[in-house]
């Protein structure tokens, strides 16, 4: 069901006949028709458009229906700064989509807050509050990164186990789905950031 | 032996059936044996805007509005008259323009007569 041995499958390959498992046909669909969720928060944004439209071209990689309705989206893309202000309907959107979900944090703003790092209002990672599947780093990431994301995320789902321990956690009915919605608070977002989720490493100065 | 006319019939709506049904039946199994369902309070919530909806849905809109939309008719078919009036003017007989000029005055008559029955007050 889940493993075919490799050398059988090309020995087969070789007389023609196409094996395949339902565990391969499964995330070889997922993989070839992630569609996005439709939302952008700032320049970032400009740099997905671009991602989408014909000369970067999505498409190639099945990515292009970008969905206007978390429910039938595979792929939250957070492009651009996340406020204060905008985190907890990010939040919802994230909770609303169905699995297998999965997030690309684009830009050093969706990863850290990047240049307004310091701004009173600017959240500081949107892995504060929902898991993030890959990180793209740059301010802006040039859309042939975005498309490395793209594919590394395929890789992703590619290697995602059907059954088993280490099955996929969509399919464990123990893993949560949805995650708690930060409020506004007096002066932050309550809380600050998910405590079973956010864990930065400790940072140690020598004095 | 020819089959009877009506079996084609019987083939297509087999295949109606099982064509919108097979789907569904096979998300049921993946379902039932592969991915348990985790609803939540937010992924059934109504709206998907990602803002918390506020208030009731059955709330009460004012019928208002069509008084307003039947007096901008009448003068907007007013327009259609004035304009080759207006394009007509210096060729014009005093007789139609006295016609004209009556026309004019019953349609301010009548805006007059609406604005005092209250018909351009939006809340009321
Ligand atoms: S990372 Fe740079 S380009 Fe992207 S949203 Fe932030 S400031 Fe804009």
């Amino acid at each position: 069901m889940s493993e075919i041995d490799e050398d059988l499958r090309s020995e087969l390959q070789r007389q023609g006949v196409w094996v395949t498992s339902m565990q391969d046909l499964y995330n070889w669909g997922r993989r070839n028709s992630i569609w996005p969720l439709q939302f952008g928060l700032a320049c970032c944004a400009i740099e997905m458009i671009a991602t989408a439209a014909s000369r970067y071209d999505i498409a190639r990689f099945g990515g292009e229906v970008f969905r206007p309705s978390p429910r039938q989206a595979d792929l939250m893309i957070v492009a651009g700064t996340v406020t204060k202000k905008m985190a907890p309907q990010i939040v919802r959107l994230y909770n609303q989509m169905p699995d297998p979900k999965y997030v690309i944090s684009m830009g050093a703003c969706a990863i850290s807050g990047g240049p307004f790092k310091q701004g009173y209002n600017v959240l500081k990672g949107i892995d504060r509050y929902i898991p993030v599947d890959v990180y793209i780093p740059g301010c802006p990431p040039r859309p042939e990164a975005l498309l490395h994301a793209f594919m590394e995320l395929q890789r992703k789902i590619d290697s995602q186990k059907l059954t088993g321990d280490t099955k996929a956690e969509h399919l464990d009915p123990s893993q949560p789905s949805e995650f708690p919605v930060p409020a506004f608070g007096e002066h932050d977002l309550e809380p600050a950031a998910n405590p079973d989720m956010f864990h930065p490493p400790k940072i140690e100065r020598q004095s | 032996m020819t089959p009877n006319p009506y079996f084609f019939i019987l083939i297509f709506c087999a295949v109606a059936l099982v064509f919108p049904t097979m789907p569904l039946a096979l998300a049921w199994l993946w379902r039932r044996f592969f991915q348990p369902p985790k609803p939540g309070a937010e992924k059934n919530a109504t709206y998907e805007c990602g803002v918390e909806s506020l208030g009731e849905a059955q709330v009460q809109f004012r019928s208002q509005y069509y008084l307003y939309c039947i007096i901008f008719l009448i003068f907007d078919v007013e327009a259609v008259f004035l304009v080759p009036f207006a394009v007509a003017f210096t060729g014009l007989p005093v007789g139609a323009f006295i016609a004209i000029l009556v026309f004019l005055l019953l349609l301010i008559e009548g805006l007059i007569w609406a604005w005092s029955k209250g018909c351009l007050d939006w809340a009321r």
